[in-house]
C-alpha cells in the first residue's frame, strides 16, 4: 500500500513479555517492522496493543525479551532515548496542551532538535534566532502538509476532535521521526474524518518515508492502508501477515467472534 | 502617471514596463508558510519570462488556447501572463467545477495545454482526458500527492521553470520579439460564462477590450501603485481577473493572495486592502457574523451598539459623501467612530478600504447602508463578462442604494421598447468562441450588445436594473411580473436565503422559500426550539409564521408600487432542502435557475396553485456521514395576506 518500496527490518521485538504484578499483559510476543511499511497491530479489547506500543517507545519496561532498533539491541527502551533515536507517537486519548495554540503545540515536537540553551533562547542571542526561524519553518511546512493553516493560532482546546487528532499527528511529525507509533488515530471519528486521516497517514508514509506502526479498531481502515498486520489476543501473538492472510485466519476469526464452547 | 497607452497595449508589454519603472515595488504577495511572501514587479516579470520560455519549449504557439484551473496564486497569474507573452490565449476555468463541466471548454477550444494548481485539479483533468484527446500537457504547481503520477502529460511547474530559465539564457531575444509581436487588437483571454442558460459560451476579449475599461475605472477611482487588493474570488470569473490582472497591470498596484479559502477573513485583516470587491452575498455573511457576535454581548454593550448604529444610520452616509450634518450629530458620530465604527472596520479588515465595489446581484438597502454608515466607501457597479465588467459605476458622492450609477466614460446605453438594455463600449467582447449564431444574437450589426437585462435610466442619469428581460413576464391579467425583483425583496430579510417566485401567465404569484439556516437556527435557539437540521427546521409552524410575516411586509411594500401591486405573493411553501449548485438548481455564482427549479419541483408548483394545504414530497438526500436515504414528508403550504393597491402613493 505504501508508496515507497518496503526495505529491510528496522525495528523488531523478540519474545517480549510484560507483566503488571500477576497480570500478564504480553507474553513472548515477537514481530518485526520493515522500513517504510505501514504495520498494524490489531486485537480485541485488552489484547495488549497499547502495552506493546508503550514497550516500543520506552514507557513500559518488559521483564523479558529484546528490542532491536536500527541494528542496536536493547533490553528495554528509555522513552527519552527512543525519541532521540527517531520514534515518535500519538496517544489514544489526545495528549496536547489544550491552552496553547496549534502552532505552539507542534513547536513542542521540535524540542529535541533545539540546541540553544535556555539563556540564549530567553535573551535571543547567539544562534537562537536562526534556530527559531528554522524550527518555525519546519512547523509551518507540517501545518501546510496537514492543511490546518486556518487554525494556526487557535488554542487546541477549542478545536473539534478530528482536528485535535491531526494536530497531535503534526506534533509527532515535528520530531522528524523514522518510526511513527499511532495509537488508534481514527477512534471516535466520523466517516469523513477517518478518510482524511487515512489520507494523511498514507501521505506521511509516502512523502516523508516514515515507517508507521498503528493500532486501529476499524477493520476497514486496517485492511485498506496497512502492508502487514499482527494480531494479539490475551497478550499473545495469534497471527501475523498480509491483511488478506490475517482476515482468513481461523484463530483471528475466533478471537473476534468468539468460539462455541462444547460441553 | 505618464504612461503611454498607445505603445503599452498588451498585458505582457505592461508587465515588462512595470518591471522597468517600479521593479522593486510589490507586484503580488502570497501568504505561504505563515508569512506574506512578496514578489516584486521585477521578480514577477522574470518568473513570467522563464515560464513563457518553458512553455515555448513545450510547443505552445501563438493563437492557441491554454486552460488554467486553480485558486488565486502568484504562479497561476505568472503562467497566465506567460501564455499571453507567447500570444497564446489563457482560458481560466472555475476551480470548483466538477470534471465533466471542464470537458466542454477544453473540447470547444481544442485546448492542448493546461495549468492545474494541485492534485485535486490534476485528477479532474486526467479524468476527462479520454474525452479531450487534444489535451497534451498538464503543468501542475503543488506537487503534494502527485509523486507517483507517471502520466506522460504531467509537467511539474518547477521543471518547466528550470527548462525555461535555460531556454531564456540561450536566446533572450526570442521572448522580447514574441512580446513585441502582440498588439491591442489580439485576443487576450477567454472566459466561459457561468451558464445561467444552457451551454457555457466562451467570451473572447482582446487586450484592448480588457485594458481600456480597466484603465478608465482606475482613473475614475484614482487607483495607483500604492493600492492593495485581496484576490479571493475565483480567477475564472472575469471580475476577479480584471481586479487582479488587468487593473493591476494598468496601475501597478499589489495583489495579495490569501493562504486558503478558510483564512480569507484573517488574511484580509492582516493585509488591509485599499481596494475591495465583494458580491452582496459575502457582505451579508460578514454582517450576519457581526450581528451574531453582538447578540452575545452583555446588555450594556448591545445597547451601545444599537444606539451608535442608529447614529451611523442617520448621518454616516452623509458624512461619507461630505454633505452637511448638524454639529451635535457629527460629534456623536465621531464618538462612535472612536469606539465602534473604527474597531468594527478593523475587525472586518476594511480599515484601509478606499474603494469597495459590490455587484452581481441586487444588494439589500439595509445591508448597503450598513457598510456606508460605518465609513466604508462601498459602491455598486454594473457589468457582465461580455462588457469586461465596467459599464456603470456609482461615483463618489452620488451613491443611491437602488441604482447602479451612471455609465462610465466611453460607454453608451440605450433601450429597446421591451426595456432591454443595450450597451456599446470599448470593453465589449469580440465574439463568442466558435459560436457565430450566439454572437450575432447578442451583438448587432451596429455593435450594440443586448444584455438581456430590463431596466431604465432615472432622472439623474443612473441606471436601474429590474430583472432579466426574458423573466419579466405578465400575470394572466396582463400586469407586469418581475420575479427577481420580488425575490430580491424577500432575500433582503435575514431569515430568507433564497426565494423562487412563480406567476408568469398565471392569475397570481406564489413562491418557494429557502430559509437561512444560520439566522433561523440562531432564532430557534433563542426560543429554546430544538431541531435536528435544515429539513426539520424548515417544516416548523413557527418558522412558517416567521416567513409569512416577511412575505406580508413585502406585500405591503408592493401595494405601494402601482405598476407591480398585483404581483403580491399569495401562497408559499418552504422547501425541504437548500437549493444547491451541485444539483443544478443554482449556477456556480449562486444565482437561482428558476426554470430548472420549476421543472424539477413541478408537483410542488402545481400544489401551490391548487387549494391544498400540503403536498407530499419524496426526495433522495445525502446525510453528512456519507449515507443516503429517501426523505418523504408532507410540505405545508400557507397563505399570505395581500393588500389593496394604494394608488399612486408609496407605502412607508
Amino acid at each position: 500500500m505504501s508508496g515507497r518500496p518496503v526495505g529491510e527490518v528496522t525495528l523488531s521485538v523478540e519474545a517480549v513479555s510484560l507483566a503488571f504484578g500477576g497480570v500478564k499483559a504480553l507474553s513472548e510476543v515477537s514481530f518485526d517492522v520493515r522500513e517504510h511499511e505501514v504495520r498494524a497491530i490489531i486485537g480485541p479489547n485488552g489484547a495488549g496493543k497499547s502495552s506493546m506500543l508503550n514497550v516500543l517507545n520506552g514507557v513500559y519496561h518488559p521483564q523479558q525479551g529484546k528490542i532491536r532498533f536500527q541494528g542496536r539491541e536493547f533490553e528495554d527502551m528509555d522513552s527519552h532515548e527512543a525519541a532521540a533515536m527517531g520514534i515518535a507517537r500519538t496517544f489514544q486519548n489526545i495528549a496536547l496542551f489544550k491552552g496553547m495554540t496549534v502552532l505552539d503545540n507542534i513547536m513542542t515536537g521540535r524540542n529535541l532538535k533545539m540546541h540553544c540553551n535556555f539563556l540564549q533562547q530567553a535573551l535571543w542571542i547567539g544562534p537562537a534566532r536562526r534556530e527559531e526561524l528554522e524550527h518555525r519553518r519546519a512547523v509551518e511546512e507540517i501545518i501546510d502538509f496537514l492543511e490546518i493553516q486556518h487554525v494556526r493560532k487557535t488554542p487546541v482546546g477549542r478545536l473539534p476532535y478530528g482536528l485535535q487528532k491531526r494536530v497531535e499527528l503534526g506534533r509527532a511529525l515535528a520530531a522528524e521521526p523514522k518510526v511513527l507509533l499511532l495509537d488508534e488515530p481514527m477512534a471516535g471519528m466520523n466517516l469523513e474524518e477517518k478518510q482524511d486521516m487515512c489520507r494523511f497517514v498514507l501521505d506521511v508514509n509516502d512523502h516523508f518515508g516514515t515507517t508507521i506502526v498503528l493500532i486501529e479498531h476499524d477493520m476497514g481502515v486496517v485492511m485498506d492502508i496497512s502492508d502487514r498486520v499482527v494480531v494479539l489476543d490475551y497478550g499473545r501473538k495469534i497471527a501475523d501477515g498480509s491483511p488478506s492472510e490475517v482476515r482468513g485466519n481461523q484463530k483471528v476469526i475466533d478471537a473476534y467472534l468468539g468460539v462455541a464452547h462444547s460441553a | 502617471m505618464a504612461t503611454d497607452i498607445g505603445k503599452l497595449d498588451t498585458f505582457p508589454k505592461l508587465l515588462m514596463h512595470h518591471a522597468l519603472v517600479r521593479g522593486a515595488r510589490p507586484a503580488i504577495r502570497e501568504k505561504d508558510l505563515g508569512i506574506w511572501q512578496t514578489w516584486t514587479w521585477k521578480e514577477f516579470a522574470d518568473e513570467v519570462r522563464f515560464v513563457a520560455c518553458g512553455l515555448a519549449g513545450l510547443g505552445l504557439a501563438r493563437g492557441e488556447h491554454f486552460a488554467l484551473v486553480g485558486d488565486n496564486r502568484p504562479r497561476f497569474y505568472a503562467t497566465m501572463a506567460a501564455a499571453q507573452c507567447l500570444g497564446a490565449i489563457p482560458v481560466p476555468l472555475y476551480q470548483d467545477a466538477v470534471a465533466t463541466e471542464m470537458a466542454f471548454p477544453i473540447q470547444n477550444a481544442s485546448i492542448e495545454f493546461a495549468f492545474a494548481e494541485d492534485q485535486e485539479q490534476v485528477d479532474k483533468l486526467l479524468e476527462i482526458l479520454p474525452q479531450c484527446p487534444t489535451l497534451r500537457k498538464i503543468c501542475f504547481d503543488d506537487p503534494k500527492g502527485l509523486r507517483h503520477y507517471a502520466q506522460p502529460e504531467l509537467v511539474p511547474y518547477d521543471r518547466l521553470l528550470e527548462a525555461g530559465r535555460e531556454n531564456y539564457r540561450r536566446d533572450p531575444a526570442f521572448l522580447e520579439t514574441e512580446i513585441a509581436k502582440g498588439s491591442g487588437g489580439d485576443t487576450a483571454a477567454m472566459f466561459f460564462t457561468s451558464g445561467t442558460t444552457g451551454v457555457p459560451k466562451g467570451v473572447v476579449h482582446t487586450h484592448a477590450s480588457l485594458l481600456v475599461p480597466a484603465r478608465t475605472a482606475a482613473e475614475l477611482e484614482g487607483l495607483g501603485e500604492n493600492d492593495v487588493i485581496l484576490a479571493y474570488l475565483p480567477p475564472a470569473w472575469i471580475g476577479q481577473n480584471i481586479f487582479s490582472c488587468a487593473q493591476a497591470f494598468v496601475t501597478g498596484y499589489c495583489i495579495a493572495c490569501p493562504e486558503a479559502s478558510e483564512t480569507v477573513m484573517a488574511d484580509m485583516r492582516e493585509i488591509g486592502p485599499t481596494y475591495y470587491f465583494a458580491p452582496p452575498r459575502v457582505l451579508e455573511n460578514l454582517l450576519t457574523q457581526v450581528s451574531i457576535r453582538i447578540q452575545d454581548l452583555w446588555w450594556g454593550g448591545r445597547w451601545a451598539y444599537g444606539y451608535f448604529m442608529a447614529v451611523a444610520n442617520r448621518v454616516g452616509g452623509k458624512i461619507l459623501e461630505g454633505k452637511p450634518v448638524p454639529i451635535g450629530e457629527r460629534l456623536l458620530y465621531y464618538l462612535g467612530e472612536l469606539f465602534l465604527y473604527g474597531p468594527l472596520r478593523n475587525v472586518l479588515g476594511m480599515s484601509r478600504v478606499k474603494v469597495g465595489y459590490t455587484a452581481g446581484e441586487a444588494i439589500g438597502p439595509d445591508l448597503f447602508r450598513f457598510y456606508r454608515s460605518i465609513g466604508i466607501n462601498l459602491k455598486q457597479l454594473y457589468g457582465s463578462t461580455e462588457t469586461a465588467v465596467f459599464v456603470c459605476i456609482q461615483p463618489d458622492g452620488q451613491v443611491k442604494p437602488d441604482t447602479v450609477g451612471p455609465a462610465v466614460r466611453g460607454v453608451e446605453l440605450k433601450f429597446t421598447p421591451e426595456r432591454e438594455l443595450l450597451i456599446r463600449s470599448p470593453g465589449l467582447f469580440k465574439e463568442y468562441y466558435r459560436n457565430a449564431q450566439a454572437t450575432s444574437e447578442a451583438k448587432d450589426a451596429e455593435g450594440w450588445f443586448h444584455t438581456g437585462d430590463a431596466g431604465f435610466v432615472d432622472p439623474d442619469g443612473h441606471l436601474k436594473i429590474i430583472d432579466r428581460v426574458k423573466d419579466v413576464g405578465g400575470l394572466a391579467d396582463g400586469t407586469l411580473f418581475a420575479p427577481k425583483y420580488l425575490e430580491n425583496k424577500l432575500k433582503f430579510f435575514p431569515h430568507i436565503r433564497e426565494a423562487v417566485c412563480f406567476g408568469d401567465r398565471r392569475d397570481r404569484v406564489c413562491a418557494f422559500i429557502n430559509i437561512d439556516p444560520d439566522a433561523v437556527g440562531n432564532w430557534a435557539e433563542k426560543r429554546n426550539m430544538p431541531y435536528s437540521g435544515y429539513t426539520d427546521l424548515a417544516s416548523r409552524d413557527e418558522v412558517y409564521e416567521l416567513v409569512r410575516e416577511c412575505i406580508e411586509r413585502v406585500n405591503a411594500d408592493l401595494a405601494g408600487e402601482p405598476e407591480i401591486a398585483n404581483s403580491q405573493i399569495h401562497r408559499f411553501l418552504i422547501l425541504h432542502k437548500e437549493l444547491d449548485a451541485d444539483d443544478g438548481e443554482l449556477t456556480r455564482t449562486r444565482k437561482v435557475r428558476r426554470r430548472i427549479v420549476g421543472e424539477k419541483y413541478d408537483s410542488l408548483v402545481a400544489a401551490l396553485y391548487s387549494a391544498s394545504r400540503s403536498v407530499h414530497v419524496e426526495a433522495q438526500i445525502k446525510y453528512e456521514d456519507g449515507r443516503s436515504g429517501i426523505y418523504s414528508a408532507d410540505l405545508k403550504i400557507r397563505d399570505a395576506k395581500v393588500f389593496a393597491p394604494a394608488a399612486g402613493k408609496r407605502a412607508a
